[in-house]
């Protein structure tokens, strides 16, 4: 309380203009040429392939491919998540293997496992399996340590851990981890599109050599696939089904066409490629392998490490902004309040087309269309978390409690919602800030000096050990974002705030389903 | 076994500010006690106190039921008996009960009429259902001394009647926190008096009559 007094406040407007100021400062640093030659004319021939989409070009076994692998990876990564959630609060080595996990995008764990189980199966599935097992593993924890325990505190004394947990716990929270586990689905979905980008046989790798030739037509249909997938994911994708799905997913996995058995090249990675060159050959006892260590990590850093940050956040700060104002500029068209019935129907179906597609797939896209800058890639970048954000605020305004005689329209807008949610709005925007910024350095693999440029050129020289650093690099900066996000959202006291797409479906589920959760708290004593 | 309950000068609350304030108390084994009061004159918190003071002798009837709303009402009853299980039968009976354990959850829960509710899922019952289940839990639970926090509150005059015998029948020593006068007349031998967190009035329930506590409860529905 005391300590509060010295500090500069923090208010919702400094905040923004902090962000606003970071993003200004960035903007001339950035490269925002188009340099294609006839972008128009391009964009004409993506219009046309769009409207006239070529179903007989759709690659059947790249869906059943792009779903197993999102199925296998999700039930993977799920229950490892779960076992590090039951050691989450105890265990200081779970959370910092849960963060290291989740701060390496899909994409890296895709080029490193190549490394060891080539162009595989096991190599999708991983990709998935382990940076989700690191999400789930926070996002049970959170759940499971706010749910309600008055069932628990009344059993009798001394019960083991084991039976409290499977009697007063598991059931309480069974529905909110089904229904994350379901919703992650969805997300997988998208990440093993993109895993097609390099190289794996799903969705992405057709869609890939589509954009790069253009055949926009082809590429549609393949994608309005992928979108019925994700729209009718609830259909689909059930409790019951889920297992179903593993079990069949196993039997229709395409066969390796790596090299080399998985043994070998494991021994090779972790026993050669991994260890920093000054490290293979001299003696770990001598001073000068140290120095000459010392001196590896300080060059890489200085030359690769270095830049790539400062481009890396330059991208992911400019992208911040211009998504939070599109999000406070289209929250309007998913609410009734603005749109009425029907519109606002219209308005959800098209943020959550924009948000199923996978930004890396968009900026690939776009880059194609419209030569090499970083422009693509904010383009991506805002129009996906726009649409999330300005879906979830749109949801958020439809649940205000107006009064009867509230203003309408801009009136509406201006002086009761926007400035209701502004609390709400950033704390959505703090919280997709880290993702911005893992996405920014991924985006490096498309040709965008971030980060994943440096680790992509690493890896195609076999550089392992130089890409490692730089992973741990790219681990550190979004550890350092996600701290300062929520230090600043504690500051903001909106911490407590809801900042998951998916809290948005428990929300309403738990609405629908719980009233007697409700009653029970309602009934807490207060003497 | 028999556990007296004693208290020495106990002052307790929550979050830091003081809701009961030097409470000298001793129950002695057998004893059936009402503690009334107004709401918010420390009941919940004196028998929560009490709660965390003994706990392997005491069963805890909470005043939210506190039951885990997907599981069945078996389960929720049979709760109450973890403690005398190993982990391993336990999990089974999660899963697959065996006919024993049921029909010894069936006893308890014909004994506060409930029986035919044996497999519905807690969730789905009524105020009053909830409360039966989670009474039950507490007989099942079988220790000697019982706590309940207004534990008939959602059932008529008659039917939390019945329950508080059932209840008095199974545990040697019986506190429950009130707020019903003639109910707590009715069915305790010795009445504590809560206003502000202290006890006010602690005398034998033969030598009381409801006219002479109403006063306290002035401005609260009887």
């Amino acid at each position: 309380m005391r300590k509060a007094r010295f500090l500069p406040g923090l208010t919702y407007g400094s905040a923004t203009q902090i962000f606003l100021l970071a993003a200004i400062v960035a903007l001339p640093f950035a490269d925002l040429s188009i340099s294609a030659v006839h972008p128009g004319a391009e964009f004409r021939r993506l219009l046309a392939g769009i409207l006239s989409p070529s179903f007989s070009a759709i690659e059947l076994w790249s869906v059943v491919w792009t779903v197993a692998f999102a199925v296998l990876g999700v039930v993977a990564g799920g229950t490892a998540g779960l076992v590090l959630a039951l050691f989450f609060d105890r265990s200081r080595l779970v959370r910092l293997t849960a963060a290291s996990l989740r701060s390496v995008h899909e994409l890296f764990w895709a080029l490193f496992l190549m490394q060891i189980t080539g162009l595989s199966p096991a190599t999708g599935i991983l990709a998935i399996a382990l940076p989700y097992a690191g999400i789930f593993a926070k996002v049970f924890a959170e759940i499971i340590e706010e749910a309600d325990r008055s069932a628990e505190n009344v059993l009798p004394h001394r019960t083991a851990a084991v039976a409290r947990f499977a009697f007063a716990r598991l059931p309480v929270v069974a529905q909110q981890l089904k229904t994350y586990t379901l919703y992650r689905l969805e997300c997988a979905m998208r990440s093993t599109l993109v895993l097609g980008f390099v190289g794996l046989p799903t969705i992405g790798f057709h869609l890939e050599s589509y954009f790069k030739e253009a055949h926009y037509a082809e590429a549609t249909a393949l994608l309005l696939c992928f979108y019925v997938l994700i729209g009718t994911r609830r259909l689909w994708a059930r409790p019951w089904t889920v297992p179903l799905l593993a079990i069949a997913s196993l039997f229709v996995l395409p066969e390796a066409t790596g090299n080399g058995s998985t043994w070998s090249n494991m021994a090779r990675f972790f026993g050669h490629d991994i260890v920093p060159v000054p490290l293979r050959s001299g003696s770990l006892w001598h001073g000068e392998t140290w120095t000459a260590f010392g001196s590896w990590v300080w060059r890489i850093t200085v030359q690769q490490i270095g830049p790539g940050t400062v481009e890396t956040l330059i991208l992911a700060q400019i992208a911040l902004l211009a998504a939070g104002a599109l999000a406070l500029l289209l929250y309007p068209i998913v609410s009734r309040r603005f749109l009425g019935q029907v519109g606002h129907y219209l308005g959800r179906a098209l943020l959550v087309v924009v948000r199923s597609t996978p930004e890396y797939m968009l900026a690939y896209l776009l880059l194609q269309l419209m030569g090499p800058s970083m422009l693509p890639a904010i383009i991506a970048l805002s129009l996906h978390n726009g649409a999330i954000v300005g879906y979830l605020l749109g949801r958020r305004a439809d649940q205000l409690d107006l009064r009867v005689d509230a203003p309408k329209g801009a009136n509406l807008y201006f002086y009761q919602t926007t400035p209701t949610l502004y609390g709400q709005f950033l704390a959505y925007m703090l919280y997709r800030w880290e993702l911005i910024l893992r996405e920014s350095a991924i985006f490096g693999i498309l040709g965008i000096k971030t980060l994943g440029y440096y680790v992509d050129a690493a890896v195609s020289e076999l550089r392992i050990d130089t890409a490692t650093l730089l992973l741990v690099g790219v681990a550190a900066l979004s550890m350092s974002v996600d701290a300062l996000s929520r230090h600043l959202r504690r500051r903001l006291r909106i911490e407590a705030l809801p900042i998951r797409l998916s809290a948005d479906h428990q929300a309403n589920s738990a609405r629908s389903n719980g009233a007697y959760a409700g009653a029970a708290h309602a009934q807490q004593p207060v003497a | 076994m028999a556990v007296a309950i004693a208290l020495d000068n106990v002052t307790a609350g929550y979050h830091g500010i003081p809701v009961l304030h030097d409470i000298t108390l001793s129950i002695e084994p057998g004893e059936r006690v009402a503690i009334i009061g107004r709401s918010g004159a420390g009941k919940s918190t004196l028998l929560n106190t009490i709660y965390r003071r003994y706990p392997e002798h005491a069963a805890l009837i909470p005043q939210a039921s506190a039951l885990v709303a997907n599981l069945s009402v078996f389960h929720n009853v049979f709760m109450g008996c973890l403690d005398r299980h190993s982990t391993l039968y336990n999990l089974r009976t999660l899963v697959w009960p065996a006919a024993a354990e049921i029909a010894s959850v069936a006893r308890v829960l014909e004994s506060v009429g409930l029986e035919e509710k044996l497999f519905a899922k807690a969730g789905e019952l009524s105020g009053g259902q909830q409360q039966r289940t989670s009474v039950a839990r507490a007989m099942l639970n079988g220790r000697p001394i019982v706590l309940g926090d207004e534990p008939v509150s959602a059932l008529d005059r008659v039917q939390g009647g019945g329950v508080l015998r059932v209840l008095c029948q199974r545990h040697e020593t019986k506190i429950f926190a009130m707020h019903d006068i003639r109910l707590a007349l009715e069915h305790s031998d010795r009445i504590i008096l809560l206003e502000g967190g202290r006890i006010i009035l602690d005398e034998p329930s033969r030598h009381l009559s409801y006219q002479r506590l109403l006063p306290h409860f002035e401005g609260e529905l009887q």
